[in-house]
């Protein structure tokens, strides 16, 4: 039978303030266990949140970046469970009247199309504190420094059929919010975490099959190889007969597989209702009107943009558009050479392609764009062909070299233009093939690409092929 | 000196009739004479005089407060600083509060002196001082019945003579009840009049200080210090604190009463009907006029607020864990030992049953028919109390609905126990300001009046009450074991 | 409405309560007791009321980002159970 993958995505988005979302305690990376942990992030009998103001502007921000619906009036939640890093035995969550409602992205896949991905919401919430298995023999360690930190978690509908879907899709969401200042996005640190809800179901089915969500998965190398694991998983399974368990199931990088979480064994109720210690948060037009007005250039805003003052098409400019930081790499290639749509194409082949082969990622593309820039000048300027330019992209790619001219200069790879040095080279190329001059005047007008191919071989590719064309041509005739 | 008014401790304190040090002895003496009332969890002996001490200086150098010198105690539900804290439970038995509660930093800067941290239904739950880790509180009136609860300790000390005020919370009537079973004045303000910060949870929603005091004129003088907005908790008011001392005597001369007929239906004691319907008179005499008014969802306040208090509970008593304070069971096996024995054996009988019934109630498939409906209901109760204030100015009815009971009387009759709190509960779902006040008596027991003003109104009840007081004597009675003394 | 003991041992789990067998009747007893206390709310029609989580229809004040609480660990820890190296310590979890 064939199967389709299902998936959807939670993903976790530290916010970048300064305090916690319900105490004034710090949200520092690296602090020494629990001097962060306030009596309030303690849950200490007799405390109470209060809300940070902070995390508003940032969860409508996000929102405005999606074209969601930003909620006038939102509201806090319990959601209850015991975990011995979860202080008060409750999470303070929004689970009825979310921040975010609905809203989408437009994520580049690898055939260089776009698809949407629709966004279910987004909700503030307190994130848990750490629990430390491997310090202590017979004991766990509680860390409760990052009980509180401020979460924005977004969840997507299950519009994903890949692993290499999900990837594309959580990276558009980290460069957003690391775009609009939401969060750091230090993945390293925790910034952005996600839970992938995978499902499978004969091809052609509408109905969704059992899902297993793996969580916490905190790099998209793990994200893509997680469910990778699942999906062969799940299809075994299913193949022999068997059903799915729905469960939580958490992903082992060290042993590439995902196993059911012990701990969570037992069916969860989590028993919501609406946070009593605090009351409702209302917004009005003017506030959502001010994040507005503070916020860059939004991705569906770009590519708008890109079409109509670069009259790039519509793909190129949604993928271009689709990563702030792509974007202003493009925009600055496209100025330093004058042809936007000589960089829009670059861009999208040579750059991503190779940021793909070697699993780069946006923010350590080893070329400056200035360099990039400079390399499409030197192509349109005739300084050097297509092709060499690849080859001095390679270059610099590999870090061999960071100027472009002078690499150009260093390796002798200016394409010749002189018909002087041209001409003598033609004349015996024509005079050593009798044979394809024959073909050529009986008609045979490819072979003209021969001709053309000994000239570019015999001078290393530095002759310009434009005028090579030309002078065979004329000779020929 | 021990049953003067705070007014007039103040005035013995200015004139150096007796000083804050001699005042704070004499307390702590008669706590240690009555220790069988067991009004008190922890006796603060050296830091109160030392504070004593410290308030007689501040008043020499004229520096006093509008409290200074003035002997306090807190229930046991309060944060103070470095003092055992224990909400009444064994599971905080060890459990040194790292942080006071505003109500108690409040205090303690007005000038009062804290003496001892006050028993208490276990994490208030309950009404009648019984369920207490600590052992139940004996009613100074007659030692065989109970004080009312879950503030019963606060209520006994005040009416026993053995502090100035105390102070006291109130999710369902734990203010009032004990105050009307013990004859003393007790004020449960508007919810969010006074900061929660520091205040041991029961029901978020629900639960609101205030305090236990001889007059209403020290119920005005306290709360005034303990009201106020508090950054620290986001439901406490930003609305400004009028003076309430001032307003006390404002003429009740056409104040409008409504009187509530199903607080008089069937299950009110007759003595206790009796007290209530002749202090109507009083209020008659002072000018003021009464009519009926009805509140059709009344009914309905023992249901919702056993599903919603439960319900709250059981997610603010889930942090008692093992893990960070409190109690913690000896060598737990692993994870789910730990945190199953150290809650089933640091929680009471009652405070189990609560926390089931609350999480049942919030459970999926039964969440809109309990704690969806009750608070539908909650918003009915509120809309009831709006409707009659837009036609009188405050409600009267009775506390309670009968005077102290036997101890053990109800302890193993759970709906008998809940029923105590009927008359008082609406107060707490709507959010309403609401006191009790000692009317008379019914068979030798004190019965307690209730008042019941608008939202932030505190001002009205007050002054209703002030003025009663002034026409009558209820409120200086003292039990005869404790009035033979000096 | 009555209360199982399969209800109980849910309840139980959910809230990390223990009872012995005994306990078990008698705490699904008294569940039953207070849910029958509460069931004659069910005859109010309360379509279209707005529930009510607060009495006070306000809405939240917000707190500057300002980090106001230093490093307390030591007094915090001085009521704790069980600690190392600034850790809280529980029985090993297995995940």
């Amino acid at each position: 039978m064939e199967w389709e993958t299902v998936i959807g995505l939670e993903i976790h988005v530290q916010l970048r303030t300064q305090s916690k979302i319900f105490s004034g305690s710090s949200i520092a990376f690296g602090a020494a266990p629990n001097i962060q942990a306030s009596a309030v992030d303690l849950g200490l009998p007799g405390v109470l949140p209060v809300v940070n103001q902070a995390v508003y502007p940032k969860a409508i921000a996000f929102g405005l970046g999606i074209g969601a619906d930003i909620s006038l009036v939102s509201a806090f939640d319990r959601k209850n469970y015991f975990y011995p890093d979860l202080p008060k035995g409750y999470q303070i969550t929004q689970m009825d009247k979310p921040i975010v409602l609905g809203g989408s992205v437009e994520i580049p896949l690898d055939d260089g199309s776009v698809k949407t991905i629709q966004i279910t919401r987004a909700h503030l919430e307190e994130d848990a504190g750490k629990s430390l298995h491997e310090e202590f023999i017979d004991s766990t360690g509680i860390d409760l420094n990052r009980a509180g930190t401020p979460l924005l978690e977004i969840v997507s509908e299950p519009d994903m059929r890949s692993a290499k879907e999900v990837v594309s899709y959580a990276r558009y969401i980290h460069q957003l919010v690391t775009y609009l200042g939401v969060s750091d996005g230090n993945m390293a640190e925790g910034s952005l975490r996600c839970d992938a809800n995978v499902s499978l179901r004969p091809v052609g089915s509408s109905e969704l099959g059992t899902r297993t969500e793996t969580k916490n998965v905190n790099s998209f190398r793990f994200l893509e190889r997680a469910i990778n694991f699942e999906v062969v998983r799940q299809k075994e399974v299913l193949e022999s007969g068997g059903r799915v368990e729905q469960e939580t199931r958490l992903y082992d990088p060290d042993r590439d597989e995902t196993r059911p979480m012990r701990s969570k064994e037992t069916a969860m109720d989590y028993r919501y209702f609406p946070e009593p210690d605090l009351l409702p948060i209302v917004i009005d037009e003017a506030f959502i009107a001010e994040v507005k007005k503070n916020m860059p250039e939004l991705p569906r805003e770009k590519a708008e943009r890109f079409q109509s003052d670069y009259e790039l098409s519509n793909v190129d400019a949604k993928v271009l558009a689709s990563e702030p930081m792509l974007a202003d790499y493009f925009e600055t290639v496209a100025a330093t050479c004058s042809d936007p749509k000589l960089a829009a194409n670059w861009v999208r082949v040579e750059l991503l392609g190779r940021l793909n082969k070697d699993s780069i990622e946006t923010s350590d593309i080893p070329v400056s764009s200035e360099q990039f820039g400079l390399l499409l000048l030197r192509i349109n300027d005739q300084t050097i062909s297509g092709k060499i330019a690849k080859d001095v992209l390679d270059a610099l790619w590999k870090t061999e070299a960071d100027s472009v001219d002078d690499y150009i200069d260093a390796n002798n790879l200016k394409q010749v233009s002189d018909s002087g040095a041209l001409e003598p080279l033609i004349d015996k190329i024509i005079a050593d093939n009798p044979k394809q001059v024959e073909q050529y005047r009986e008609g045979k007008t490819k072979v003209l690409g021969f001709f053309v191919g000994q000239v570019m071989k015999e001078t290393s590719g530095k002759a310009n092929p434009k005028q090579v064309n030309e002078l065979v041509r004329k000779k020929l005739s | 000196m021990q049953y003067d008014s705070i007014a007039q401790q103040l005035d013995n304190l200015i004139r150096g009739t007796y000083s804050s040090v001699e005042l704070t002895r004499h307390y702590l003496d008669r706590i240690k004479q009555h220790a069988q009332l067991n009004c008190y969890i922890s006796v603060l002996e050296e830091s109160a005089l030392e504070a004593a001490q410290q308030a007689d200086q501040a008043r020499a150098a004229g520096n006093a407060g509008p409290l200074t010198g003035v002997p306090i105690a807190h229930k046991d539900i309060f944060c103070t600083q470095g003092v055992k804290t224990t909400a009444g439970s064994q599971m905080l038995y060890n459990y040194d509060a790292p942080f006071d509660a505003t109500v108690v930093s409040r205090l303690a800067t007005a000038g009062a002196v804290t003496i001892g941290k006050t028993n208490m239904d276990e994490f208030a739950m309950g009404s009648s001082n019984e369920t207490s880790y600590y052992g139940a509180v004996l009613n100074p009136w007659d030692t065989t019945r109970v004080p009312g609860g879950s503030s019963g300790g606060s209520a006994a000390a005040v009416a026993a003579g053995l502090c100035s005020a105390a102070t006291g919370t109130d999710t369902g009537g734990s203010i009032r009840q004990p105050a009307a079973h013990c004859g003393i004045t007790g004020i449960k303000p508007t919810y969010g009049r006074i900061s929660r910060w520091g205040m041991i949870a029961f029901a978020s929603s629900l639960d609101q200080a205030g305090p236990m005091t001889r007059t209403a004129e020290d119920a005005a003088l306290l709360l005034g210090v303990m009201a106020g907005e508090d950054p620290l908790d986001s439901t406490c008011l930003a609305a400004d604190v009028p003076n309430y001392v001032e307003s006390l005597n404002k003429p009740l001369d056409g104040l409008k009463i409504g009187i509530c007929e199903d607080f008089f239906a069937e299950g009110l004691e007759a003595g206790s009907e009796q007290v209530i319907r002749e202090s109507l008179r009083v209020f008659e005499d002072l000018g003021a006029t009464i009519s009926s008014v009805r509140l059709p969802h009344i009914e309905y306040s023992i249901p919702a607020y056993y599903v919603i208090a439960p319900a709250e509970a059981s997610a603010n008593l889930s942090r008692y864990d093992g893990v960070r304070f409190g109690y913690r069971c000896k060598e737990p096996t692993d994870l789910a030992d730990l945190f199953k024995r150290s809650r089933s054996e640091g929680f009471g009988d009652e405070v189990k049953r609560r926390i089931m019934v609350g999480a049942f109630t919030l459970s999926t498939g039964y969440y809109d028919a309990y704690y969806r409906q009750a608070q539908q209901i909650r918003r009915l109760i509120k809309d009831d109390f709006q409707a009659a204030f837009a036609e009188v100015d405050i409600l009267l009815g009775p506390t309670a609905p009968q005077p102290a009971f036997s101890l053990g009387e109800k302890t193993g009759d759970q709906v008998a126990m809940y029923l105590q709190d009927i008359y008082t509960i609406a107060g707490n779902l709507a959010g309403l300001p609401a006191m009790s006040i000692p009317a008379g008596f019914s068979s030798d027991l004190p019965v307690g009046l209730q008042l019941i003003g608008n939202y932030l109104d505190e001002a009205s009840i007050l002054a209703a009450a002030h003025q009663f007081q002034q026409r009558t004597d209820w409120h200086q009675r003292v039990p005869a074991s404790m009035a033979a003394e000096n | 409405m009555k209360i199982t003991d399969k209800v109980v041992k849910n309840i139980a789990e959910l809230t990390q309560l223990r009872f012995t067998e005994d306990e078990l009747a008698e705490i699904g007893a008294s569940m039953t007791e207070t849910l029958e206390l509460v069931e004659q709310m069910q005859q109010v029609d309360t379509a279209g009321v707005e529930p009510m989580s607060n009495p006070l229809d306000a809405t939240q004040p917000l707190r500057p980002d300002v980090v106001t609480e230093g490093d307390n660990r030591a007094i915090y820890q001085r009521i704790a159970p069980e600690t190392q190296d600034g850790l809280y310590l529980v029985p090993k979890v297995i995940e």
